[in-house]
């Protein structure tokens, strides 16, 4: 195809900018979790401390807060990754009626505004005049966790060759051993990184959690607190950073997972 | 060996199997999705009594009625109007930047530009949005920026302007609009990727080879094969500001969005009914655009 070298090279500065402009509020956490300015914003930064960062661990209201986070998420991914794995499995194998619809209904949670989920489990909590809960939470979030698991397992599936379990079942394993020892290694990473990113998902998430979440507090919530009523600046900012080392790593191994395996598949074929 | 009938049993009956495997997630999400999502129909039928403050189950369309009042009017039209500059701003920036990883890049590059695009995409929402009310606070990083190339003048009166200004960048639509195409940017990079990836390069190729010059190779093949991938990422774009009321709460001003109304409505006043009644607005848009994408094959993109 023709192409001159400036058109390339403005869309190589295009390309390279928007980048930047994603990454660029990833800096400016960084940058203030060691601003030395209490009550307001100011850049550039006054001065430089570390201090911040053992007041935000003294801090109960946090800990409890990462707590609950961590506790909600746990669960959350561990029901995901079987309802995602099961969902997977029964589109793979079967063609039934309306599995185009599994997909739809799955889909559903994260394709409609976040609130939508939200406020209607709001309403189902009330009509059937259910307490909050710890698991009011959970089973909220499991609602929008289920699809990314759901996503990478099914894409694995596809991937993989159905002569596999073929071959397990005629050499005499039976269908538990199958699923032991060819299926589930097979599906294995995919699996991980989609239970990985729906930590992340599940950790993260605020919109859903003010609806279940009664007056219990996640971290989320905690930071949501503070962004419309700023009360303890600088402890936010080392929240923020706090969250953002967190998330990325398991972000990072989720993507690495599916990458190399990905690349794997491609040269097996 | 029990478990081995047991598997010879499943074997010969593929439809329990699938019984088996769909069971539990199909009803999870019938009976707690679905069930909620129909729990909250029924519920914008119903009517919060103005004196005893309890919701009052009988059906009535007062609710919808009340959603057809100026403000509320107002207010689902100023969501839509948002949600679709977010989504046009955000198809212009990102494409770009898709063309170069879908048909420039090596593939080495590619894979890094991929992480790029991913990390700040799975990075906590709420933390990049704490991040912008740091950057365009007064005292903030862009003021900065924008004091140090002597444009507080055109900045000012942009922010004297009724309608979209405000007393600072992080309180006004303004920055709500800058904040909500930033932060809803990559679900518009990677679908447009995906959809550029797919369109084969023997086409450009035959497009260049009976004379198009690369302005009407783009035109005529390149961009109509990526407009399933647009609208695919439109679909998160638009979806996603309709019903988000972190962004306008942290950095609008007191002019509401459809989110902000239902978060208010639900929460204080605990007026469920009509806070369900609002949020039928961006389900039915939603409904709409998604049949729509479906027949654009947007879809496949996904």
């Amino acid at each position: 195809m023709r192409s001159n070298n400036g058109s390339n090279r403005t869309l190589k500065m295009a390309a390279l900018g928007t980048l930047l402009f994603l990454h660029l509020p990833m800096f400016i956490i960084i940058l203030y979790a060691f601003t030395t300015d209490e009550s307001t914003y100011s850049f550039p930064l006054p001065g430089f401390t570390t201090k911040w960062f053992s007041v935000a661990l003294q801090r109960q209201d946090l800990w409890q807060a990462l707590l609950l986070s961590v506790k909600v998420a746990s669960v959350a991914t561990l029901a995901a990754m079987v309802l995602g794995t099961l969902a997977a499995a029964a589109v793979y194998r079967s063609n039934f009626f309306g599995r185009d619809a599994i997909s739809f209904l799955l889909v559903l949670p994260i394709a409609l505004p976040g609130i939508v989920t939200g406020i209607a489990l709001r309403s189902a909590i009330g009509a059937l005049d259910i307490p909050f809960s710890f698991w009011t939470i959970v089973i909220g979030h499991a609602t929008f966790c289920v699809v990314t698991v759901y996503n990478n397992v099914l894409a694995r599936f596809r991937r993989s060759s159905n002569s596999l379990i073929e071959a397990s079942m005629d050499l005499g394993a039976n269908a538990f051993q199958t699923f032991r020892y060819v299926v589930l290694p097979n599906i294995g990473t995919a699996l991980l990184a989609g239970g990985m990113l729906a930590f992340a998902l599940s950790f993260d998430e605020v919109i859903v959690t003010t609806f279940t979440a009664g007056q219990q507090t996640t971290l989320p919530v905690w930071i949501f607190s503070q962004l419309t009523r700023p009360r303890d600046r600088p402890v936010t900012n080392v929240v923020a950073l706090f969250v953002i080392a967190i998330t990325l790593g398991p972000i990072y191994l989720a993507q690495k997972l599916t990458a190399d395996s990905a690349d794997a598949g491609e040269s097996k074929e | 060996m029990m478990l081995n009938r047991f598997s010879t049993y499943l074997y010969l009956r593929p439809k329990v199997v699938l019984a088996l495997l769909l069971g539990p997630p199909l009803l999870y999400m019938l009976v707690v999705y679905l069930g909620s999502l129909v729990a909250l129909l029924v519920n914008s039928f119903f009517e919060l009594d103005g004196y005893t403050g309890l919701i009052s189950r009988q059906f009535t369309l007062a609710t919808y009625a009340k959603l057809f009042q100026q403000a509320n009017l107002d207010i689902l039209t100023r969501t839509t109007f948002m949600a679709l500059m977010v989504t046009i701003t955000d198809a212009l920036i990102a494409f770009p930047l898709s063309y170069y990883m879908a048909k420039v890049a090596s593939k080495k590059t590619k894979t890094l530009l991929y992480l790029g695009v991913m990390l700040p995409l799975w990075s906590s929402y709420l933390v990049r949005v704490y991040a912008w009310k740091l950057i365009l606070a007064k005292e903030g990083v862009l003021s900065w920026f924008i004091n140090l190339l002597g444009l507080n003048g055109p900045l000012d009166w942009l922010l004297s302007q009724p309608g979209i200004g405000g007393s600072s960048l992080a309180l006004s639509p303004m920055g709500v609009y800058i904040v909500f195409c930033y932060i809803w940017l990559p679900y518009m990079i990677l679908p447009i990727q995906a959809a550029l990836e797919r369109v084969p390069k023997s086409f450009e190729e035959a497009s260049s080879d009976l004379g198009a010059k690369a302005g009407e190779t783009f035109r005529n093949i390149t961009f109509p094969l990526a407009m399933p991938g647009i609208i695919a990422g439109s679909i998160f774009t638009f979806s996603l500001t309709l019903g988000d009321f972190i962004v306008p709460l942290s950095l609008g001003n007191s002019k509401y969005f459809i989110g902000q109304a239902v978060y208010s409505h639900q929460g204080t006043s605990g007026n469920i009914p009509l806070a369900a009644a609002f949020t039928m607005g961006p389900v039915v848009i939603m409904i709409v655009y998604l049949l729509i994408a479906r027949k654009m094959g947007a879809f496949d993109a996904l």
